[in-house]
C-alpha cells in the first residue's frame, strides 16, 4: 500500500484495504510513541503545522508524532502575527510554506481548505480538520480505538449521539464504518441530525442508519457509544445552540442497560456530555482515544514521508 | 437533421439565430437568465414555448428561439447544466445549419459556484469552483473541495 508522498485530504480518499494497513502500521507504533523504543526514522525532515482554529489535542499529538519520529516542527499557531492578518490568501500563505517544509497539516475553519492546500502545495497535504467538512486522521484514530478495543471493526453496532449536523468527526466516522459493515443508529436533536447528503450517502455505500432523538432506545445494543460535545462555535445563532446544548448527558445510571463490555468514545474536549464519574467505568475509552492520536499520526507521517 | 426545415408551429420559425429544444420543463425562465435577457445588451427578438407537448422520452418540455445570435461554448455549458437533455440547433436563413445535444461534462469548472456558504470556494481564494459529475440527469453535482452536492444549480450559475 503506498501512501508515500500523497495527500490525506478526507477518508473518502481511502479504502478499507488502505485504511486496514495504516492501523497495521499504527499499532507497530505504539512503542515508539509511549517512548518504549526510539527509532528517529524521520531525522532531517521537516513538518509545517498551520492551525487556523484552537486545537489541543490534533495539534499536540502531531507535534509528538513527529518529534518521536525525529521530525523537526515549524508552525503557525499565532494568526494574528503573521501575514494572514493582513489578508493573504489561503493559496499563497500554502505556497510559501510549502517551500519551507516536507508536509504541511493544516487545521482551517472554511470546508474544503485541506483540498485547496493540496491543489497549491507541491509537498503532501494532511487534512486536520476543515471547518464541519472532513477530520480523516481523527476518523483513523477512532477506528483504531474501536479495533484495539473491540478485535475487529467488522458489523459494529455503533451508536453516534451529540451534534451530527456540524461535527465533522462524526461524518468521516460514519462514512468509513460503512465499509466495514457497522450498524449505525444516529441519536441527535432533530435540528442537529445528520446532513442529508451525508445520510444519503451512507445509505448508497449500503448501511441503512436508524435516525432517533432517543438515546435510551440503543444504548443496550450498542458496541460502541461515540459522543459529540454540541459545538458553540458552528451555530450561526446563538439562540439555536441554547436550545440544545445539554440535550445528552452520559452518566452511570445510563450505562445501566449498557452491555459490560461496551465502550464510551468522544473526540474530545468535553463540556458537559459525559459526567466525570463515567471516567473510572471500564466503559470510558476516550483518554486512550486520545493517546492513539500518536501512534496513529506517526503511522500516517511515516508512510507519507518514507519511501518503503 | 442538418439542411432539414424547422417544423415549428407553436412558436413562429425564425430566419436566423439558435433554437433551444428540449429544456426541461419549467426551466425556460432559468435559461433566459443564462441567455441574459434582463441585460441591456440584447437587441434581438427571443420566443419561449412552455409546457409545450414533447415527441421525447417526457411528456412535456421548453423551447426558446433566439434571433439573429449563436450561443458561445460556455453559454451551452451552462444550459447542460440546468437541461441536460436540451438540444442546440443553429439556423441560418430558414434551415437548420448545425444541430447537436448540449453536454454535460465530467467535472464542472467555473461555471457555478459552491451553495456551501463555509466553501473554501466562496473565500476570496485565487480558483474557480469545481464539480464533479455524480448524476447526469437531473444533474447532481458534488464540489471537489468542500465535498457537498450543489443545492439549486440555477441560482448558483456564474
Amino acid at each position: 500500500m503506498d501512501f508515500y508522498d500523497k495527500d490525506l485530504v478526507s477518508i473518502r480518499d481511502l479504502d478499507r484495504a488502505h485504511i486496514e494497513a495504516l492501523l497495521d502500521l499504527s499499532e507497530e507504533m505504539i512503542p515508539y510513541a509511549r517512548g518504549e523504543k526510539v527509532e528517529r526514522m524521520l531525522d532531517g525532515r521537516v513538518l509545517g503545522n498551520l492551525f487556523f482554529e484552537p486545537s489541543t489535542r490534533t495539534k499536540l499529538s502531531f507535534e509528538s508524532a513527529a518529534c518521536r519520529l525525529g521530525c523537526d516542527v515549524i508552525d503557525v499557531s499565532e494568526i494574528s502575527m503573521t501575514s494572514i492578518s493582513k489578508g493573504e490568501t489561503l493559496a499563497d500563505t500554502i505556497r510559501m510554506v510549502d517551500a519551507y517544509c516536507d508536509v504541511i497539516v493544516l487545521r482551517h475553519p472554511h470546508e474544503g481548505a485541506a483540498r485547496l492546500a493540496a491543489k497549491f502545495s507541491e509537498n503532501p497535504v494532511i487534512n486536520a480538520g476543515d471547518g464541519a467538512g472532513s477530520h480523516p486522521t481523527q476518523t483513523l484514530l477512532d477506528l483504531f480505538t474501536m479495533r484495539k478495543s473491540k478485535g475487529s471493526l467488522d458489523g459494529l453496532n455503533v451508536v453516534l449521539v451529540g451534534d451530527l449536523k456540524y461535527g465533522r468527526t462524526v461524518h468521516s466516522l460514519a462514512e468509513a464504518l460503512t465499509a466495514f459493515g457497522a450498524k449505525l443508529t444516529l441519536v441527535a436533536p432533530e435540528t442537529l441530525q445528520m446532513p442529508d447528503d451525508i445520510y444519503n450517502h451512507l445509505k448508497e455505500k449500503g448501511c441503512n442508519p436508524v435516525k432517533t432523538s432517543v438515546l435510551e432506545d440503543a444504548i443496550d445494543q450498542a458496541d460502541v457509544l461515540y459522543v459529540t460535545r454540541i459545538q458553540r462555535e458552528r451555530f450561526p445563532d446563538p439562540g439555536e445552540y441554547q436550545k440544545v446544548a445539554g440535550t445528552y448527558k452520559i452518566d452511570n445510571s445510563m450505562l445501566r442497560e449498557a452491555k459490560s463490555d461496551m465502550i464510551v468514545m468522544h473526540p474530545l474536549p468535553r463540556v458537559n456530555e459525559i459526567a466525570y464519574e463515567v471516567d473510572s467505568t471500564p466503559h470510558a475509552m476516550y483518554f486512550e482515544q486520545a493517546f492513539n492520536g500518536v501512534p496513529v499520526r506517526m503511522a500516517i507521517l511515516r508512510a507519507i514521508l518514507r519511501r518503503e | 437533421m442538418t439542411g432539414a426545415k424547422v417544423a415549428e408551429t407553436k412558436i413562429p420559425p425564425i430566419r436566423n439565430g439558435t433554437v433551444i429544444d428540449h429544456i426541461s420543463n419549467g426551466q425556460a425562465l432559468n435559461v433566459l437568465k443564462i441567455l441574459g435577457v434582463n441585460e441591456q445588451n440584447i437587441d434581438s427578438v427571443i420566443s419561449i414555448g412552455m409546457h409545450v407537448p414533447s415527441s421525447k422520452g417526457s411528456m412535456w418540455k421548453d423551447i426558446i428561439k433566439v434571433e439573429d445570435r449563436e450561443l458561445d461554448p460556455k453559454t451551452v455549458d451552462k444550459i447542460a447544466l440546468i437541461a441536460p437533455d436540451a438540444t442546440i440547433s443553429i439556423i441560418r436563413d430558414y434551415y437548420i445549419a448545425e444541430k447537436f445535444h448540449v453536454r454535460l461534462e465530467d467535472r464542472i469548472i467555473g461555471l457555478a459556484r459552491c451553495s456551501n456558504p463555509y466553501c473554501i470556494t466562496n473565500k476570496g481564494e485565487p480558483i474557480d469552483p469545481e464539480f464533479k459529475v455524480e448524476v447526469r440527469s437531473p444533474p447532481k453535482l458534488r464540489c471537489v473541495y468542500c465535498d457537498r452536492i450543489l443545492t439549486n444549480i440555477s441560482e448558483n450559475l456564474l
